[in-house]
């Protein structure tokens, strides 16, 4: 299914220094197996993959990390710090991830509540102004606050992650105005990361004109999780296509689309 | 002579390396990171760092995640 998506004119993605031609990145957590895991990244066209930093299996020594199934030649390994809850916590993973030895970039995640999964944002500058410091590469991961987005690339973020609902929420974007707004005053790359639920999400979210998009439930836990691949990738493609159009003007009035003159008496 | 891998405690050779837990794992050093007392141990140094009664050892890899 390549259809006209070739034929949208379209910068690629630079994120500190690297560039990217698909818009849509997306995780590994949650797949039925690997091999559907595989299978899907491939339909998604993604090239940058999440992964996560978790201890070694111990009694099951044999046990494969996710690394056994995913080349990183072909597509870019960015860690994340999931799981974290604390300043020092998010550094402590983002060093251990580095030390794997793929590249500088981590995706920052400093959770500030059990329940909605949503950042701690003091938490989340701390982490940040420290990780540049060391040479990452940081991607925030942050909820739709501007001043906080603001405050993520003033302290040298490669990237700003805001939500588009809670993480695994499938939700949809809840609050595009605050999305575009911090593309509007952001310099550095703004990526929607979590709660989009289905295609029309991705569609939608990339219609603000964000740069791209991350996302793994919607996929992982999809029926078919290839073919949502699939689905996201064309949706993600359609909403930058949309957005670089540039949409017509909402109207609270109708408007015909068929000449009012030339009607018989 | 008893260690913390990972949050479980487990006996180990006197004397022994990094390396060398890793190998009594099973576990392949280009495989995993490792974290000893807190510090990061990068690859070329696990055979020269001896680990002591006590120490923690923390062994991690990459995993699925969003």
């Amino acid at each position: 299914m390549t259809t006209a998506v070739e034929t949208v004119r379209d910068e690629p993605l630079t994120i500190g220094g690297r560039t990217f031609q698909s818009r849509l990145m997306v995780g590994t957590g949650k797949y039925p197996d690997m091999d559907t895991m595989v299978r899907a990244i491939e339909a998604s066209g993604a090239e940058v993959v999440t992964v996560a930093v978790r201890r070694v299996n111990l009694d099951r020594s044999k046990e494969s990390s996710v690394l056994h199934f995913l080349d990183p030649k072909k597509i870019f390994l960015l860690a994340n710090t999931a799981g974290c809850y604390t300043a020092a916590d998010a550094i402590r993973y983002a060093r251990l991830a580095r030390e794997a030895g793929f590249n500088d970039f981590v995706k920052l995640e400093v959770i500030g509540d059990e329940e909605t999964l949503l950042p701690d944002v003091a938490g989340l500058l701390e982490a940040a102004k420290v990780l540049v410091q060391e040479g990452f590469k940081v991607l925030a991961y942050t909820n739709e606050d501007l001043v906080t987005a603001l405050r993520l690339e003033d302290a040298g973020c490669a990237a700003v992650m805001p939500l588009a609902s809670p993480i695994g929420s499938g939700l949809g974007l809840l609050n595009p105005f605050s999305v575009r707004t911090i593309k509007r005053r952001l310099h550095v790359p703004v990526i929607v990361d979590a709660g989009v639920g289905t295609a029309s999400d991705a569609c939608v979210t990339m219609e603000q004109g964000v740069d791209g998009i991350l996302m793994n439930t919607a996929i992982a836990a999809a029926q078919d999780p290839v073919a949502m691949a699939q689905a996201m990738r064309l949706a993600t493609i359609a909403g930058r296509a949309a957005y670089l159009a540039g949409r017509m003007p909402r109207r609270e009035v109708a408007m015909p689309s068929s000449p009012t003159r030339g009607m018989l008496d | 002579m008893d260690v913390v891998i990972n949050g479980e405690h487990k006996r180990v050779t006197p004397g022994a390396s990094l390396l060398d837990v890793l190998s009594q794992l099973e576990l392949d050093p280009r495989a995993v990171v490792v974290e000893h007392n807190r510090r990061i141990v990068r690859r070329p140094a696990l055979g020269d760092v001896k680990v002591n009664e006590g120490d923690a050892i923390e062994l991690v890899h990459f995993v699925g995640g969003g």
